[in-house]
This record gives C-alpha cells, sequence and structure tokens, in this order.
C-alpha cells in the first residue's frame, strides 16, 4: 500500500493534470522568450541610442526584479489599473518577459561576435540595414546563441514552477497539494524532481537535434 | 574635360578621425576599362580611400560622380543602388560563413535585386563557372581555400553587374601559392572590359596589368603616372624609395 502510493489513480491524475499545465507553460513562454530575446538582442546591438536605452532599461529592470515579484505585479497589481489577466496568463506573461531580457543577453554577444566584415561585405552589395541583419548576422548570431539560449530554457522549465504563487497549479502546485494532504512531502518532491528531470532532460535533446540540424561549417560549437 | 565622361571620379576626398587625417583631399578619375592601382606603404589611405568611394566609410569632405552623374546625399535607396554599381572585393574576403558558395552569390541577387531564387541561382552559378569553381558551389567558406574564397567574393561582385570593381588588397591575406589563382582572376577581369581600382602590394602583378599607378601615403596622393614612370622614374624621392624597396621585394613573386 505504501509503495503503491503513487499509483492511486486520483494521485496520477493530479501528476498528469499538473504536468499538462506545466507543459502549456513552458511551451509558449519558451517562444516568446526566444522571440523577444532575439529582437530585443538586435536591437541592443543595432538600434539607435534612444532604443538602446529602453531595451537596455527593460533587460535591467526584468532581469533584476525577483521572477516571483514580477509574478505578484502581473497578476494581483494589474487588476488596480483595471487589468484582469487569468493566473495562466499572467505567469505566461512573467515568465515570457523575463526569459526574454535573459534571452537578449545571450543574443547580443552572439551578434557582438559576428565579425564585422560581414556587414562590411553585406553593405557593399546594396543590403540595407535591416536586411543585413535578417540575413546576414542573425543566421550566424542564432547558430552561436543556440546553447546560451538553450540553458535559458532549461532554467525556464524550472522556474515554471513559480506560477503556483499566484494560483497558477502547475506540476509542483499538483505536488504541494498532494504532499499537504498526505503529508508524504519527500517522496511527492522527489516524484515532482524526478519528473522536471524527464523534462529538461527531453527539452536537451531536442535542443541539441537542433543544433545539429542548423551545423554548418565552420561554426563548431563543440569541437 | 575630355570627350569621354569618366565613369567614376572622385574629387578633394577627405577623412579624418580625430586629429588625424587618414585621407587628405585625394582626387582622381577612371575611364571604362581602365585598371588603376593603388600602392605606398600600409596605413597610407589606400583601404580608407576605396572605402570612401562606396561609402562604407562616411568622407568628411569629397564628392563623386559615377557616370557623370554626382552621388548627392548618400542615403537609403540611392545609397543602396549606388553600391550595387561599384561592386568591392576585400583583404579577407569577407564571405558570409553560414552560406554556401552558391548561397553567397545568389543572395544579393535575391535579396537586393529582388530577382527570382531559380533565375538567380542559374546566375550564381555561371558566375562561380566563370571563376572556375563551379565544382565546389555547394562548399561553406571554412571548406574553401583562400583564393577559393577570393574568387568566389569576386563572382558575388560580379553577379550584380557592377559598373566598376575595387579591390582592397585582394591577395594580401593569401599564401604566397594561392596569389596566382586570383591574380589570373583579375587578369581575366581585366581583359573583359571591367573597369577597376585596386591596392596592392603586388608590384609586379601592378607594373604588369595597371594604366596607371597612383602613391599614396600618409593620407595623400603623392604621385600618378604609367606603371613605368611610377617605378622606374619617379618624380618625387619618396616615390621612388618605396618603389625601389617592394620592387626587390616583391617582384620575382607576382605571376
Amino acid at each position: 500500500m505504501n509503495e503503491l502510493f503513487f499509483l492511486q489513480p486520483d494521485i496520477i491524475s493530479a501528476l498528469a493534470r499538473g504536468l499538462w499545465v506545466s507543459v502549456q507553460l513552458i511551451i509558449p513562454s519558451s517562444l516568446f522568450g526566444v522571440i523577444i530575446g532575439v529582437t530585443v538582442g538586435a536591437l541592443r546591438v543595432y538600434g539607435n541610442p534612444l532604443v538602446k536605452r529602453i531595451a537596455d532599461g527593460y533587460v535591467l529592470v526584468f532581469r533584476g526584479f525577483p521572477l516571483v515579484v514580477q509574478l505578484f505585479i502581473w497578476y494581483f497589481g494589474l487588476p488596480h489599473i483595471g487589468i484582469y489577466l487569468t493566473s495562466f496568463g499572467a505567469s505566461v506573461l512573467g515568465f515570457s518577459l523575463c526569459s526574454g531580457a535573459y534571452q537578449s543577453e545571450y543574443v547580443r554577444g552572439a551578434f557582438l561576435s559576428v565579425k564585422t566584415g560581414q556587414t562590411m561585405a553585406a553593405r557593399a552589395l546594396g543590403f540595407s540595414g535591416i536586411k543585413t541583419v535578417l540575413f546576414v548576422t542573425l543566421p550566424q548570431a542564432f547558430r552561436r546563441a543556440l546553447p546560451g539560449c538553450g540553458n535559458e530554457i532549461i532554467y525556464l522549465i524550472k522556474y515554471s514552477s513559480l506560477a503556483y504563487m499566484i494560483t497558477c497549479i502547475e506540476l509542483t502546485g499538483e505536488g504541494k497539494i498532494i504532499a499537504s494532504d498526505s503529508f508524504r512531502f519527500t517522496e511527492t518532491f522527489m516524484v515532482i524532481g524526478a519528473i522536471y528531470l524527464v523534462l529538461t532532460s527531453v527539452a536537451a535533446w531536442i535542443l541539441r537535434r537542433l543544433e545539429d540540424r542548423l551545423y554548418i561549417p565552420g561554426f563548431e560549437q563543440y569541437s | 574635360m575630355a570627350d569621354t565622361v569618366p565613369i567614376l571620379r572622385i574629387e578633394h576626398m577627405t577623412k579624418r578621425y580625430g586629429d588625424k587625417e587618414v585621407l587628405k583631399d585625394a582626387s582622381l578619375s577612371i575611364n571604362k576599362g581602365e585598371l588603376k592601382v593603388l600602392i605606398g606603404p600600409s596605413g597610407g589611405g589606400k583601404s580608407t580611400l576605396l572605402q570612401c568611394i562606396n561609402f562604407l566609410i562616411k568622407p568628411d569632405r569629397g564628392r563623386i560622380w559615377l557616370d557623370g552623374t554626382e552621388i548627392i546625399r548618400a542615403k537609403g535607396k540611392a545609397l543602396y543602388a549606388y553600391r550595387q554599381k561599384v561592386g568591392m572585393i576585400f583583404q579577407d574576403f569577407n564571405l558570409f560563413d553560414h552560406l554556401t558558395a552558391l548561397h553567397n552569390v545568389q543572395i544579393g541577387l535575391v535579396r537586393v535585386k529582388g530577382m527570382q531564387a531559380k533565375a538567380a541561382k542559374e546566375r550564381a552559378t555561371q558566375e562561380l563557372d566563370r571563376v572556375g569553381l563551379k565544382n565546389h558551389m555547394h562548399q561553406y567558406p571554412a571548406e574553401l581555400s583562400g583564393g577559393q574564397k577570393q574568387r568566389v567574393s569576386i563572382a558575388r561582385a560580379l553577379a550584380m553587374d557592377p559598373e566598376i570593381m575595387l579591390l582592397d588588397e585582394p591577395t594580401s591575406a593569401l599564401d604566397p601559392e594561392l596569389i596566382s589563382e586570383v591574380l589570373d582572376a583579375i587578369r581575366t577581369l581585366r581583359s573583359s572590359g571591367m573597369t577597376m581600382i585596386m591596392s596592392t602590394h603586388q608590384i609586379g602583378f601592378a607594373g604588369e596589368v595597371a594604366d596607371e599607378l597612383i602613391f599614396l601615403e600618409k593620407g595623400s596622393i603623392v604621385e600618378t603616372g604609367p606603371p613605368a614612370k611610377i617605378l622606374y622614374d619617379a618624380e618625387y624621392p619618396r616615390t621612388r624609395d618605396f618603389c625601389s624597396k617592394i620592387t626587390e621585394l616583391y617582384a620575382n613573386s607576382s605571376s
């Protein structure tokens, strides 16, 4: 009976429900995070001084505020100015903006590592500034940023567990309920931890496949 | 002015960085089909002059005419259109590292000229064939030798149908063995009637193919003249000094 605790149908369905919510949080947040990161990263390198300032300010704030505090502001603070987000919506918003700030730093570094000759060659052919970024520097920078960006996605998988703090009951939230109902804290959180380990392993595998897919001679990441 | 309008004319080109004047009042003009070679010590302003011509470096002062039309307020679309007519070859090749040889040549046609991918591919293949690299067109820059890279970059510039080409020390980053294949490509280009301004230390090659040598030092054009005069009978002692030193050094490695 004792060992079979985690095989009880209601426990399994609670964990499955939580896992599903977590996945629904992680996938859009990581996608938005990458999109924001690439955009902000590009603006921080190629933008005019004002745009650079604004983008730097965004990164400063969203990397500087604790994520839980950000979530509280989106969920509990916004209603004061008449904006009501669901706990799920507030979580995705918070995760995306926070992840985007970190991603932009990897992307910025990658843009800076692209040799200036690449830009000069594009300009000499008649490329506009935007076309130069889109077709010459971004494809190179993205490949260089990928390992770092993947790292941030792995990290996002784990900080998605903060969603339960604003009542979005995902995997950790369900775990907390199971643990307090059964007083089996250690076992429950061991199981929860193991599920996160599976999630991060799957993500790492997908990211590695993506790196291999985008491989180009001369862009060795792990030689 | 003579009855032929020079294809490119620049006047009083000046560029300074802080206190340092890297280009002082440089003027030159070149007719269709001519090849003029900039010589002079490193840091003398050869690269700056070439890069000012297509506004990769913005000159502080100076005027440029292409085909008799002055290029004024070079910005935005007008600038991009002008640059298409002025091909550039760099010392470090500057091939796009993430693209195959074929795509390096194709990308300008598609993204700048707005050509259909299929037509662009055909044209790109043609240009690569002309520099003898059709068999290497699916290779990435990292898989090509320096000489091959420079030939791809020549094909890339030619595909844009430039009216004039600027070559900034096209062989300086190459192993001695690979220099000749690039020089051969330039020779072919010359005989096909392409107008070119080239900077180089390959003085033997310059003497052989150039219509005119331009000696540039400390940002100023010191002396201009036909190769025979500049190389063996220069007016200014500094030109003579430079030429005799560099001839000694490079004369035997020119071809």
